[in-house]
């Protein structure tokens, strides 16, 4: 049983290992270890298409995070005062759009945008008082990398803001309203401080989900290239040490913010109220 | 301070309240006056309407039909953050992100224009003093113990000097001997303010001890509003009576009527002569009552001549068991007819005459002074 076990994680993490391992490679070739060196980091950073990867990557991944967690956020709120069957039917469409592979979630959004974008443009064009082909045409790219990401990690911004007001105390909101203080004044003063582990913890999340997402972005990216498109496309010429610092980079990253999110959401225990029950 | 004119409007008014949740009737046809500076406790078991009577209070809950006014003025429909009241909540609620000084100030800070911050840090420091926690003022709220709590509940209350204060079960969560000390600080706190104090509690000892006025509620209704006094020695009816202190009921019927004295029938067998009360007035004989008589009125002896000679009935019981409770000792006697019933000894009596053991006959008696008869409700 002890060695299956084993037997499981090596097989988990040894590729993982293997890829930090070669990125700190002095060699060229991925397969052939020639001591330790961290060339391959210099090359990454100063390869022009890698970093401007990076950066699409990042400002998708920052405004994802802001609107799946402000807008997670007040519909975890708002369903709060919502009962019975029309909560079941909610609480089963958030879990959906979490369970649905990225795949279809890709396609899915990929149709739905061009179709979108079609009549747009066409009214667009109807509208625009220039010459037609100087009127301005609606494309896949930031926005509907955004668009698209944001609709699948709202959902878990929901489902983890939703457990942390779950587990808070009614009587404080009605405490807070007894003290004087308007509902938005009892927002801003005690649901939010109560929730707002919960809403950072999703807002990382969602961070780490759209940074390292590859199959909604192929889709739904048009001319947009994010760094994990980059380091697919790249595959295709070979496996590069220079993959594997990019690998290990991507990897260091995501993983700090997990720790991050993990430590947010066990903090509750210490901010609880020590009343005797 | 009582004195002058303002006083006469009742702080607290119900006019015909009712609440209903669904089907649920959790308030029915209330109706009360609390007048300024008193203390009035709402006392029941759980479900009978008390709490959701505090939350229309508060402003938590609207009544479904009625008025309630604060200080004259209908509040119907006013949220619970425009009512100047202020509220104790049972596990204290307290911020658990603010610490002692920023949960006390809570209140003033929402106060527009907003007091400047040396005026609210010195009023709180002045309500912590006075709560018996000073030099708390930055202590985290999980660090307190229950007591400490509570008292920080009510100082965050108290700071904003409200028009009524309302305390929804407070000491509940305390132990016996911590809940003593706090009814005591409570009731030092309510006399030395002069505010006004409505408190829920379904222990009796609680509200007797604390209250002016107690108001005893079942099923969403109004049974009987009195003083502690009142309630114990004038019970309107059975459940009363079965509430607030210890008594014997014995089952019976009314055989001669009047406003004061009357007969009863007891087990067929005995007539005894009894105080009518309240509840007698829409009877007529013949009717089914309860003739409520309490364990220390009944008085116990050896020798029958030494029963007082002005009883009301005299009586030959057997001892079923005996309790020792320091001062009192408590009998459980038996009698042919009546069944089994308590009765309470002083100590003193014991000089004369020592403790009957179990299984000895004895005599019992009481005065018609002591049995009241109460309609079954």
């Amino acid at each position: 049983m002890r060695i299956y076990a084993v037997a499981v994680y090596l097989f988990l993490y040894i590729p993982i290992g293997i890829i930090v391992l070669f990125s700190f490679n002095a060699g060229r070739h991925a397969s052939d270890f020639r001591g330790f060196s961290v060339q391959w980091y210099g090359k990454v950073l100063s390869n022009p298409f890698a970093m401007e990867a990076l950066t699409t990557s990042l400002l998708v991944a920052a405004f994802t995070a802001v609107f799946a967690s402000v807008f997670g956020t007040m519909a975890a709120l708002a369903l709060q005062s919502v009962r019975g069957r029309a909560r079941a039917i909610y609480d089963a469409a958030i879990y959906v759009a979490i369970m649905v592979p990225g795949i279809v979630i890709g396609i899915a959004t990929l149709i739905a945008l061009v179709t979108l974008f079609g009549h747009l443009n066409d009214a667009l064009a109807l509208l625009w008082p220039g010459p037609p082909d100087t009127a301005p045409r609606l494309n896949l790219g930031y926005g509907s990398l955004i668009a698209a990401h944001t609709l699948f990690t709202m959902a878990l911004v929901i489902v983890i803001v939703r457990a942390r007001i779950a587990g808070m105390d009614r009587s404080l909101i009605e405490a807070s309203a007894d003290l004087y203080a308007t509902p938005f004044g009892t927002f801003r003063q005690v649901t939010l401080p109560q929730i707002f582990p919960a809403v950072l913890a999703g807002f990382l999340l969602s961070f780490t989900f759209s940074f390292d997402d590859f199959i909604i972005a192929f889709f739904v990216a048009g001319s947009e290239t994010t760094l994990p498109v980059y380091v697919f496309s790249s595959i295709r010429r070979g496996v590069t040490p220079e993959i594997n610092a990019i690998g290990t980079m991507v990897l260091g990253v995501s993983l700090t913010l997990l720790v991050i999110a993990q430590y947010l959401l066990r903090q509750r225990r210490d901010t609880d109220t020590g009343a005797p029950s | 301070m009582q004195s002058n004119g303002a006083s006469a409007v009742p702080v607290l008014t119900f006019r015909g309240v009712s609440k209903r949740f669904g089907d649920v009737v959790a308030a029915r046809n209330l109706d009360l006056d609390v007048d300024e500076g008193e203390f009035l406790s709402f006392l029941g078991p759980s479900g009978c309407g008390k709490t959701t009577s505090l939350r229309m209070i508060a402003g938590f809950e609207q009544p479904s039909e009625g008025d309630v006014y604060l200080m004259g003025e209908r509040v119907n429909g006013v949220p619970a953050y425009r009512r100047p009241v202020n509220m104790v909540f049972q596990h204290y609620a307290l911020f658990p992100h603010l610490d002692v000084a920023d949960n006390v100030s809570y209140g003033l800070r929402q106060r527009r224009p907003r007091p400047d911050a040396d005026a609210i840090a010195r009023r709180v420091e002045a309500m912590l003093e006075k709560v018996r926690l000073a030099g708390y003022a930055r202590r985290k709220i999980w660090e307190l113990s229950g007591g400490q709590q509570q008292r920080v509940a009510l100082a965050r209350a108290l700071i904003n000097e409200p028009a009524l204060l309302l305390l929804d079960e407070p000491l509940a969560a305390l132990d016996r001997k911590l809940r003593r000390e706090m009814q005591i600080e409570l009731q030092n706190l309510q006399r030395d303010l002069g505010i006004t104090f409505v408190l829920v509690t379904h222990d009796q000892e609680e509200a007797l001890s604390m209250s002016d006025r107690v108001c005893i509620m079942r099923d969403g209704a109004i049974v009987q509003i009195g003083s502690p006094r009142e309630l114990y020695d004038r019970p309107l009816n059975r459940y009363v009576a079965d509430f607030v202190g210890k008594s014997n009921f014995f089952a019976g019927t009314l055989v001669e009527t009047g406003r004061e004295r009357v007969i009863v029938s007891l087990a067929g067998t005995l007539r005894v002569p009894a105080v009518g009360g309240p509840s007698v007035a829409g009877m007529a004989r013949g009717q089914g009552i309860s003739l409520s008589v309490r364990p220390e009125q009944m008085v116990l002896s050896r020798d029958p001549r030494s029963l007082p000679a002005d009883s009301a009935v005299k009586l030959e019981a057997t001892v079923r068991n005996r309790i020792f409770l320091g001062e009192h000792t408590e009998y459980l006697l038996h009698e042919t007819r009546l069944g089994e019933f308590l009765a309470l000894a002083p100590r003193q009596t014991e000089i004369s005459e020592p403790a009957f053991d179990t299984g000895e006959s004895i005599h019992v008696s009481w005065s018609a002074n002591a049995a009241l008869v109460l309609s079954n409700e």
